[in-house]
């Protein structure tokens, strides 16, 4: 694959980023959920909706929609594949984790419990690009803020 | 129309290790040595406030500035320097006169006009007038062919609206409105007329008085002048009978306690030390484009998009937005299945500036029923080589995106 002088331009089009980007997992939206955050990111107009189901502590299920780049939409992908199943502090702890990786921390990168969104952390070289990566991730954050 | 390149200093450097291909002139221009130089200059020997020192500096700069503004009158064709008030760019001026122009102009009930073709800058003030003054704001649509749908722009004006606007120029489309037909229509409804004239001034030969608008405003920054400078056209009657915008030094006869009476045109409407930098720097901006000749940059600019439209149109998967026939130096495009963000990353890697997203027009973004697209403006130093620098670079993309070479 043709690189240029940019670098990591393949890694951030890599193959597994363009396959959650065409065939996002956990699409759509739930029936019933316990929380529903929507964002935007006003500076692109990328749109993002994020419903959980709880069982307590536990996220049951989870399903986003939305619009936008190729990155914005595989990161949320791999990341309701990573939290499904998670208690929530562990999730808000995913969340943390990966934002340190796109603010480039190697140690981040080599974190094996962020599974597949380690793909991304190649965004770390695309500023511009890091605000896409992290729509999803904070809707995660934001619709599991411990409530008063 | 003569090759200008080696007079923009940033043409010459490197991004990614390619030469820079700058082609988002529709969001700001790059400038010309003899802008940059302008401004040093005026710094270097001018430099005092306007309009109220005694000594020879000041009356100087005052003269410096004032010329700029018999420049712009001319300029644009308006008939008279007084109704040429400076702003910061065009966001300013169309505030101005939603804020002071509504004042007087618009009551509950009353409606106000705009195009599905606007700027969030021609659109969110008169939507702010329209709520603080309970109007009826109505927005006319397009053709299939992405013009302003002439039978909707008169139903609208059976309404009878006090003020009517839309752009010269589509930002997205780079269709050309005809403003002189539009603004007769208007003027017959009895509407006062703005035309936004960011994307038309830089571009095209401009003759306010010809056209008949009653406001007609534009920004230096995209015709080759500094960021923050601008210019309100509007005609004196009007401005005249309209209230203040800001209140400050600058535009007052004379301030007593608990009132002020304010200065003639154009002074009442440049409240605070003006941004004279900004005026010098348009002025030399100005005498740029008058040597090249706007009729020889219109030339240039209609031929590079005819060559882009004919290149884009011939890349697999490539869809083009906007009208058919003629438009200015403005290409919205969407490839594929690429997200128009993703091509901006990967055509910057060979250093192709274009631009990616909603291009502050929402509404239209709704209407060619797309979030975004990516765009590529074109002026006076681009040529046909950063066209198919573009084209490469779009190619590019493909392959990376998995699709196969033509």
């Amino acid at each position: 694959m043709p690189d240029g002088d940019a670098p990591g331009l393949a890694e951030l089009y890599q193959e597994l980023i363009l396959d959650h980007y065409r065939r996002p997992r956990n699409q759509g939206s739930l029936e019933a959920y316990t929380r529903r955050v929507a964002l935007t990111n006003p500076t692109c107009g990328d749109e993002l909706e994020l419903d959980l189901l709880l069982d307590g502590e536990t996220i049951a299920d989870v399903r986003f929609s939305g619009r936008g780049c190729s990155i914005s939409q595989a990161s949320a992908s791999m990341m309701t594949q990573l939290i499904k199943g998670k208690k929530l502090p562990e999730a808000r702890a995913l969340a943390a984790r990966f934002s340190e990786m796109l603010h480039g921390s190697a140690e981040a990168a080599r974190d094996k419990s962020l599974g597949e969104a380690r793909a991304l952390a190649g965004v770390a070289k695309f500023p511009v690009r890091v605000k896409c990566a992290l729509l999803g991730w904070n809707a995660l954050e934001e619709s599991t803020r411990p409530q008063p | 129309m003569r090759d200008v390149r080696s007079d923009f200093p940033i043409l010459a450097r490197e991004v990614h290790g390619h030469r820079l291909v700058y082609l988002d002139s529709g969001a700001t221009t790059q400038k010309p040595r003899q802008v940059i130089e302008a401004i040093g200059e005026y710094y270097g020997r001018l430099n005092a406030n306007v309009h109220r020192g005694a000594y020879d500096l000041a009356v100087r700069a005052t003269e410096a500035y004032e010329a700029v503004r018999s420049e712009v009158a001319a300029f644009v064709g308006a008939p008279d320097a007084s109704g040429v008030i400076f702003v910061r760019g065009t966001t300013e001026a169309i505030n101005l006169v939603a804020s002071s122009l509504g004042r007087v102009r618009v009551q509950k009930g009353d409606t106000i006009v705009v195009t599905a073709m606007e700027h969030h800058s021609n659109l969110v003030p008169w939507q702010l007038l329209a709520e603080a003054r309970e109007a009826r704001l109505v927005m006319v649509e397009l053709t299939r062919d992405w013009q302003l749908d002439l039978e909707d722009f008169r139903r609208a004006l059976e309404r009878a609206p006090k003020i009517v606007t839309f752009t010269h120029v589509s930002n997205v489309l780079g269709t050309i409105n005809p403003v002189a037909e539009l603004t007769r229509l208007a003027h017959d409804a009895g509407a006062v007329v703005l035309v936004d004239g960011a994307q038309a001034v830089p571009h095209l030969p401009v003759n306010v008085a010809a056209l008949d608008a009653d406001f007609y405003v534009f920004s230096g920054h995209k015709m080759l002048a500094p960021m923050g400078i601008g210019a309100l056209i509007g005609k004196p009657a009007l401005l005249d009978a309209m209230p203040p915008y800001h209140g400050g030094g600058e535009m007052i006869r004379a301030v007593h306690d608990t009132s002020a009476t304010y200065a003639p045109l154009p002074h009442k409407f440049e409240a605070g030390t003006p941004n004279v930098e900004g005026a010098v720097g348009l002025g030399a901006a100005i005498r740029y484009l008058r040597e090249l000749g706007m009729d020889d940059v219109a030339a240039h600019e209609r031929a590079l998009a005819r060559y882009a439209l004919e290149r884009l149109a011939a890349i697999d998967d490539l869809t083009l937005y906007g009208p058919a026939g003629e438009r200015a130096g403005v290409v919205s495009f969407t490839l594929a299945d690429i997200h128009p963000h993703d091509l901006a990353t990967i055509v910057d890697s060979e250093g192709v500036a274009i631009r990616a997203g909603h291009h502050c027009a929402q509404p239209l973004m709704r209407r060619l029923d797309v979030a975004a697209t990516a765009r590529a403006t074109f002026y006076v130093y681009n040529t046909r080589d950063d066209v198919d620098a573009l084209v490469a670079a779009l190619e590019k993309a493909r392959t990376l995106f998995g699709f196969a070479h033509a």
